[in-house]
C-alpha cells in the first residue's frame, strides 16, 4: 500500500472505541488528531483524501476536554505565593504534577502579597505551552491585594491595599501584569469601576471576591466587565432575601446584553462548599459554573506531616489541617475530584459535570477558539475516563502525558499503525 | 428479473446486505481486482448500510478493495452540509467501515464545471471497469437517482433539474423552508445504471407500491424511469410485504415461491472450481 496521502507531513491519530463529550452531549464517535489539533476526518476523507497513520483503542472511555484549572496556589509542596527559590521550577512541578487530575491547562495563583514579592514572582511565571512536562500556563489569576479586610480569608492583613488612584496603583502594586490573565478584586473599593473597565480592556478576566459587596455593587461592576466570582459564597456576605449580595449575581437580570453570563468559581471538595449550596447554585445557573480545587501547597502529597513554607500541616484523609489542631488550612482537592464530587452532589448530567471544569473555564477566559471543546481546530488536550469519571489517561496536543496505569515516565505514544 | 419479496423493512436491509456481502467476498476482491459498487443515499439503503457495518465490524466483511460509486448530489449545497450526500455517506457508512478515501467516489456538486465534473465521473467509472453491482431505491414516482420521470432511459450522468415535488418534498429537511432545497443536482444517468453488471433495487413501504407496479407489471416508460430495469439482464427488486400492494396476486405468488432459490443466492458457493477464474 501506498503512505498515506494528505498534505501535511504530521501523524494522523484515531482514537476508536470512544464516547466523546462533543456539542454538549456524549456519544460513540472516533477523535482524529494531527499535528496537536482536532481534526474534521470527514474534510480529511473527502477533500484530503487523507486517513489514519495510527489507530488508538480507547476500550470504551469517554473522552472530555482537557480541565482547566483557574485558581490553584499550588500542590506537592509549592506554593506559588511564598515559593521564590526556583520559582520556574517551582511552576512546573505543579504543572507536571496536575496532569494526572486531568488537568491540561491552569491559572497559577498569587494571593495578596507585597509589591516586593509580585515584582520578583510575577515576571517568572510566563505563560508557557502545556506538554510532556507540565499544563499549559494560561497566566496569573492574582487574588488580591485589592480585597476586603474584613473578607481577607486567610490573605495577610498588611498584605490588603486600595487603588484610590485608580489604575497606577495597580501598576504599581504587581509591577508587571503582562501575564496577569484573572484579578480577584473587592468592588466595593473606591474606584473599582474605572479599575475593572482597565483590567478588562486589557484582557484581563475580573473576578469578584474577598467582598463585602452589596448585589447593586456587584451588579455595577458586571456592567462595567467583570465576569467571574471567586470561589463563590466564599469570603463574601451570605445570601439575604433583602439583599443577596454577590451571590444574587447568578439571579440578576441587570446583566448587560453582550454578558450573557456570569461565571462562578465553586470548589467542589465536600469541605469548602456544602452539597446543598453546590446544587442551588447549578441549579440557579447552570451554564456559569466553574469548577477551581483552589488548592494548596500540600495538595498531592501524601497523609501525614508535611512543612510548607513556614507552617506545619498534616493531612488526613481529605483534608489538610494546621497540625495539631482542627483548623482547615485550604484546600487539597484535585480536579478531576471536584468533577467527581460536583457530578455526585448536584445530580447534574455527566456533561455539565466535565463541561463546568472545560468548556465553562474557556469561556470564562474567552479561549474557546483553541481550549475547552473536542471541536474541530481546537487543542487536542482530553481526558479519558471511566463511567464513574475516573480518570484513565491526559492528553495534551494529541500527546499522552500521563496515563493511570503507566503513570509519567513509561508513556509512549500509543496505537497501531492502520496499513 | 428477479423479484425478492419479504415481510419488512429489516428483513429486505439484511438480504440486501448479505446479498452485498455474497457478491463481494464470490468476487475475491485484491489489490489489482476491485469490486466496484454503486450507492444510492436515502432512507430506504439506511439499514442495508447498517447491516453492512455489522459485518465489517465483526470481521466478515472488508470494504479495503471496493471501489464505491454515488449515484448523484446535490448542485451547490455546501459538501458538509447535514443534508448533502456527501454528508449522509459519510455519517451513515464511510466513517464506520475501512474503505479508503481514494476509492469512495462522489459527484462534486460544487465543481466549477458541471458538465466536465459529470463526464469525468464516466471516465472514472470507466476505468474502474465498470460498476459490479449497483444498488438503487426509488421515489414513489419511479424516479431512479434523481432521473425523474420524463428522463431519457438512455441518459448519462449529467446537472439534472429537480422537478416540483422533489422539491417540496425535500423542504422538510431544510427546515420546511423551499427557498433553502437545492433545485439542481447532478445524477448518473438511467444508462449508467443499465451499464452496472447487477442492478439490486431496493422498495419498502406502500407509498411506493404503485411504483413497483409500475416498474414490473406495466410496459417500459420514461414516465417510470425504474421500469427501464425490465431490459436489464440481471437486476433484483428487493421489497418488503407493503409495496407489493398494487401488484397482482398472481405475480406476487410467482416470486414468493421462487424464495428458496432467491435464498440460495445467499449461500455460500460450495467449492465449485467452475464458478470462480482460478487459473487466470
Amino acid at each position: 500500500m501506498p503512505g498515506n496521502k494528505t498534505v501535511s507531513d504530521g501523524h494522523i491519530f484515531q482514537f476508536k472505541n470512544c464516547r466523546i463529550l462533543r456539542n454538549h452531549s456524549i456519544f460513540v464517535e472516533d477523535l482524529w488528531v494531527r499535528d496537536g489539533k482536532i481534526i474534521d476526518p470527514e474534510k480529511l476523507f473527502y477533500v484530503e483524501k487523507g486517513y489514519a497513520d495510527f489507530q488508538v483503542d480507547c476500550k470504551n472511555a469517554i473522552i472530555a476536554p482537557g480541565f482547566i484549572d483557574v485558581q490553584i496556589n499550588g500542590g506537592f509542596g509549592i506554593d506559588f505565593s511564598s515559593n521564590f527559590d526556583d520559582i520556574e521550577g517551582g511552576v512546573q512541578k505543579v504543572a507536571k504534577g496536575i496532569l494526572q487530575h486531568g488537568c491540561t491547562s491552569f491559572c497559577p495563583t498569587i494571593i495578596s502579597s507585597s509589591k516586593e514579592v509580585y515584582k520578583k514572582v510575577l515576571p517568572k511565571i510566563k505563560i508557557k505551552a502545556g506538554g510532556r512536562d507540565g499544563a499549559e500556563i494560561l497566566g496569573v489569576h492574582v487574588e488580591g491585594p485589592f480585597i476586603s479586610k474584613e473578607k481577607r480569608g486567610a490573605h495577610l492583613l498588611e498584605n490588603m491595599a486600595t487603588y484610590d488612584n485608580g489604575f497606577s496603583d495597580v501598576l504599581d502594586m504587581y509591577h508587571d501584569i503582562s501575564s496577569v490573565r484573572i484579578v480577584t478584586l473587592a468592588p466595593e473599593l473606591p474606584r473599582s469601576l474605572d479599575v475593572i473597565r482597565e483590567f478588562v480592556d486589557r484582557g484581563v478576566v475580573v473576578s469578584l471576591g474577598h467582598s463585602m459587596a452589596s448585589l447593586s455593587q456587584g451588579e455595577e461592576a458586571v456592567k462595567h466587565g467583570a465576569s467571574f466570582i471567586t470561589h463563590l459564597f466564599n469570603a463574601m456576605l451570605p445570601f439575604h432575601h433583602r439583599d443577596p449580595h454577590l451571590v444574587g449575581l447568578l439571579a440578576s437580570y441587570k446583566h448587560p446584553p453582550d454578558l450573557r453570563i456570569i461565571y462562578y468559581g465553586i470548589i467542589s471538595d465536600g469541605i469548602h462548599t456544602n452539597p446543598c449550596a453546590e446544587r442551588i447554585a447549578h441549579r440557579t445557573h447552570a451554564k456559569g459554573s466553574v469548577l477551581v480545587t483552589d488548592a494548596v501547597a500540600a495538595m498531592g502529597l501524601p497523609s501525614g506531616t508535611h512543612r510548607t513554607g513556614t507552617q506545619m500541616i498534616e493531612i488526613q484523609d481529605k483534608r489538610a489541617l494546621i497540625a495539631g489542631t482542627d483548623t482547615l488550612c485550604g484546600s487539597i482537592a484535585t480536579m478531576n475530584q471536584c468533577v467527581k464530587y460536583f457530578y455526585e452532589a448536584t445530580e447534574c448530567t455527566m456533561v455539565d459535570a466535565l463541561e463546568s471544569a472545560s468548556l465553562h473555564p474557556a469561556r470564562l477566559l474567552k479561549i474557546t477558539d483553541r481550549k475547552g471543546s473536542l471541536d474541530y481546530g481546537t487543542d487536542a488536550d482530553f481526558v479519558m475516563l471511566d463511567d464513574s469519571l475516573n480518570l484513565l489517561a491526559t492528553y495534551i496536543g494529541g500527546e499522552l502525558v500521563w496515563d493511570s496505569k503507566l503513570g509519567y515516565d513509561r508513556v509512549v505514544n500509543h496505537g497501531t499503525r492502520r496499513i | 428479473m428477479r423479484l425478492v419479496i419479504l415481510d419488512n423493512y429489516d428483513k429486505v436491509s439484511e438480504w440486501a446486505a448479505r446479498y452485498i456481502k455474497r457478491r463481494i467476498l464470490d468476487f475475491e476482491p485484491g489489490p489489482d481486482n476491485y469490486f466496484t459498487l454503486g450507492l444510492p443515499t436515502g432512507s430506504t439503503p439506511l439499514g442495508t448500510y447498517k447491516k453492512l457495518i455489522e459485518f465489517y465490524k465483526k470481521g466478515e466483511l472488508s470494504f479495503k478493495y471496493v471501489k464505491t460509486f454515488n449515484m448523484d448530489e446535490y448542485v451547490a449545497l455546501p459538501r458538509n452540509h447535514p443534508e448533502s450526500y456527501h454528508s449522509f455517506m459519510w455519517h451513515n457508512f464511510f466513517k464506520h467501515i475501512d474503505i479508503l478515501p481514494e476509492n469512495a467516489h462522489l459527484l462534486d456538486g460544487n465543481a466549477e464545471d458541471k458538465v466536465a465534473e459529470c463526464e469525468h465521473f464516466e471516465e472514472e467509472i470507466k476505468k474502474a471497469g465498470g460498476i459490479e453491482l449497483f444498488m438503487g431505491g426509488i421515489g414513489p414516482d419511479g424516479h431512479i437517482a434523481f432521473n425523474e420521470p420524463g428522463s431519457s432511459l438512455v441518459s448519462r450522468t449529467r446537472v439534472k433539474t429537480l422537478n416540483q415535488d422533489t422539491v417540496e418534498a425535500n423542504a422538510r429537511f431544510f427546515g420546511g423552508d423551499i427557498s433553502q432545497v437545492p433545485t439542481e443536482a447532478l445524477t448518473v444517468g438511467v444508462g449508467t445504471v443499465m451499464d452496472a453488471r447487477e442492478v439490486m433495487i431496493l422498495i419498502t413501504g406502500a407509498h411506493k407500491s404503485y411504483a413497483l407496479y409500475k416498474a414490473i407489471e406495466e410496459g417500459v416508460s420514461h414516465m417510470w424511469t425504474v421500469s427501464a430495469f425490465q431490459m436489464h439482464p440481471k437486476t433484483i427488486f428487493v421489497c418488503d410485504e407493503d409495496a407489493t400492494l398494487e401488484l397482482k396476486v398472481k405475480t406476487v405468488k410467482y416470486f414468493k415461491g421462487l424464495m428458496t432459490l432467491h435464498n440460495k443466492l445467499l449461500e455460500e458457493k460450495s467449492v465449485e472450481p467452475s464458478s470462480k477464474k482460478t487459473e487466470e
